[in-house]
């Protein structure tokens, strides 16, 4: 029953298929798909974290011939929060995707993302997980190019062709550890790589999936397709794709540096950290430089992934939880942040910061809705943001990584000056032609979805006890690999 | 044997990276296409190469023979072969939609995501499209 967060989109995705005349069965379809999604996702969770890591092996073939799906508890965490992202970004869809997207297929598309996305997320076989991501890929690619116009082409063209290269290179080094190891179980990938002679075959394949994975997850300096194409489709599109679709690439980078590459990674912890902190820095500068409110919002998600590799490059099992801790509170406020964005521009209009304002006396409600992801991103108490980066910054303590903490610390203050930004220019001045444009009104959805997102971040950090608890669980099986092979091949480690 | 599909791997890489570094879209295309055949051929020798001996357990066996070919290279090609397929389809489909709504294949002229564009101001959600992908 591990695959039925796998399951569940994909019938969803083909039963949308079928209803393609029918944009109003699709919502409902849609809805319902959504959150028996993620029911499932929460369900597993729960199993997850009674029974340890979950396997099942496809067709009955035993684990290192057959295909296996693994569940281990940094996956469950993730497939819940996704589908909390997919259940919001599918009640906003109802009232922020236009009648031309619906018919040309956006509902079928939404759910082959979300089951490439879970798949990735469950996959036992690093061939699996390629597969994953290409349906995943595949998906997105329509997604993005979706409606045609002018800067969605051109934005997608860059996306495609960056996605289609960092695919090669996923699959170049997924055929040499097969050549090297004979098994792409990753279980059994776990049990023989340390026992191989140390060579530079080893670190050739760790950093041609650090490459892979980082073009993917856009670290520096691999992320420029991703300002220059994220802000280009509806916002809707954005907000899932800056949810879900850089994240599995960290997930992904989590899983292999962990699990395969953990004994050779003499090298790898500072190579991690100074990208890291060159992700942090030059995402948060990019933004500054920023006067459309998505592609600030763009910059600002380059930024944050620095943060998630510092919690990989640090790589102790605390610096584990709270990485794993932020991608949570990551996914939730930046995904409500654009959210925000879209309700913006459907009430004024415009993503131009420079045209926008007095948003703050017309549309309180909104200032607020505003504020609360915005403040958790910069990392202000009591909000997730804070508690996920006073974790980072401990464990960063804990090993003496200095330099590192204190870009982090450096950069989040850069990250408050970046939000204060947002908030002077949209809510705070004066707008320009005062009163020239009436509000316009928006769709109860949108709201329902962004008020939804921001409560579930808020609520993300006033559990952050349990849920740092959890995600030190969490940690604890990534740090040991041998728990995960004993999950997936029995017997003794 | 093993080291000519090496060779040839290597090369289709070469001339792959090669093409992918011009500014023509077609070029692109043909280049992203190249480098997945090379691919192809490094997964196709990812395992020892034998000849002949096929994975079967003969009748009247209960194991297969001493040595035989593995099948798993061949079933990883062939799910790369479907997916870079579909890839290729798609992005030829989106490179003629590039061509007709911006009239160019050069990508030194497609930079309006980049840098603030003046003449082109980012469309917005509600205007009609013009042709439907």
């Amino acid at each position: 029953m591990i695959a039925l967060p796998l399951l569940l989109p994909l019938g969803f995705a083909i039963l949308n298929v079928l209803a393609w005349k029918s944009p109003r069965a699709q919502r409902v379809l849609t809805l319902v798909g959504a959150a028996l999604q993620t029911g499932a996702a929460f369900w597993l969770l729960g199993r997850v974290r009674a029974e340890g890591i979950l396997h099942l092996p496809i067709g009955n073939w035993p684990a290192p011939f057959g295909i296996v799906l693994t569940a281990d508890l940094f996956s469950a965490i993730m497939l819940a929060v996704s589908a909390v992202v997919g259940l919001a970004a599918a009640l906003y869809s109802q009232g922020g995707m236009d009648e031309r997207r619906v018919r040309y297929g956006y509902y079928p598309l939404f759910f082959f993302l979300l089951t490439g996305v879970n798949g990735a997320f469950l996959a036992g076989d690093l061939f699996n997980l390629y597969v994953w991501f290409e349906v995943m890929l595949m998906a997105s690619f329509v997604l993005i190019a979706l409606g045609g116009e002018r800067p969605q082409v051109e934005g997608a063209i860059k996306y495609v062709i960056l996605n289609l290269l960092a695919s090669t290179l996923f699959l170049s080094a997924v055929g040499l550890l097969y050549n090297l190891c004979g098994t792409l179980n990753l279980a059994d990938l776990a049990r023989r790589i340390p026992a191989l002679e140390a060579g530079g075959e080893v670190t050739l394949i760790a950093v041609l999936f650090l490459v892979a994975f980082g073009i993917k997850s856009a670290i520096f300096p691999l992320f420029f397709w991703l300002p220059a194409s994220y802000h280009t489709p509806p916002v809707t599109i954005t907000a899932l794709f800056s949810g879900l679709l850089t994240k599995v690439g960290v997930y992904a980078l989590y899983r292999v540096f962990t699990l395969l590459f953990a004994s050779d990674a003499a090298y790898l912890p500072t190579l991690l950290l100074v990208l890291a902190g060159f992700t942090m820095t030059t995402g948060v500068l990019g933004a500054a430089a920023q006067m459309d409110f998505r592609r600030l919002l763009s910059f600002h998600i380059v930024s944050q992934i620095g943060y998630l590799l510092m919690g990989l490059g640090l790589f102790s099992p605390a610096a584990l939880a709270a990485g794993i801790y932020f991608m949570v509170h990551v996914i939730l406020a930046k995904t409500a942040l654009f959210f925000v964005a879209g309700i913006v521009r459907q009430t004024e209009g415009s993503y131009n910061l420079k045209e926008l304002g007095s948003l703050y006396a017309r549309r309180p409600g909104l200032a607020l809705l505003f504020l609360l992801p915005a403040l958790s991103l910069a990392g202000l108490p009591p909000l997730s943001g804070f508690f996920a980066k006073l974790a980072l910054v401990l464990a960063g303590f804990d090993l003496r990584s200095y330099a590192i903490v204190g870009v982090g610390l450096g950069v989040s203050l850069l990250t408050l000056y970046s939000m204060t930004k947002v908030w002077n220019e949209v809510f705070w001045k004066e707008r320009k032609e005062a009163g020239a444009a009436p509000l316009r009104p928006v769709s109860a959805w949108m709201w329902a979805a962004t008020l939804g997102l921001a409560a579930v971040s808020v609520a993300a950090g006033l559990l952050a006890g349990p849920l740092l608890d959890l995600s030190a669980q969490a940690a604890a099986q990534l740090a040991d690999p041998s728990l995960y092979i004993q999950a997936v091949l029995g017997g003794a480690p | 044997m093993t080291w000519l599909l090496a060779i040839a791997a290597g090369v289709l890489f070469a001339a792959g990276i090669y093409m992918i570094l011009r500014r023509s879209l077609v070029k692109i295309l043909v280049g992203l296409a190249l480098l997945s055949y090379a691919v192809n051929l490094l997964l196709f020798n990812s395992a020892p190469l034998i000849p002949a001996r096929p994975p079967l357990i003969p009748l009247g066996s209960s194991a297969p023979p001493e040595v035989y070919a593995d099948p798993v290279p061949q079933a990883l090609i062939l799910t790369a072969i479907v997916i870079s397929f579909g890839v290729t389809a798609f992005a030829v489909v989106l490179m003629r939609q590039v061509y007709g709504t911006l009239g160019t294949d050069d990508l030194n002229e497609m930079r309006c995501t980049d840098i603030p564009c003046k003449e082109v101001e980012i469309a917005s959600e509600e205007e009609q499209m013009e042709e439907p992908l």
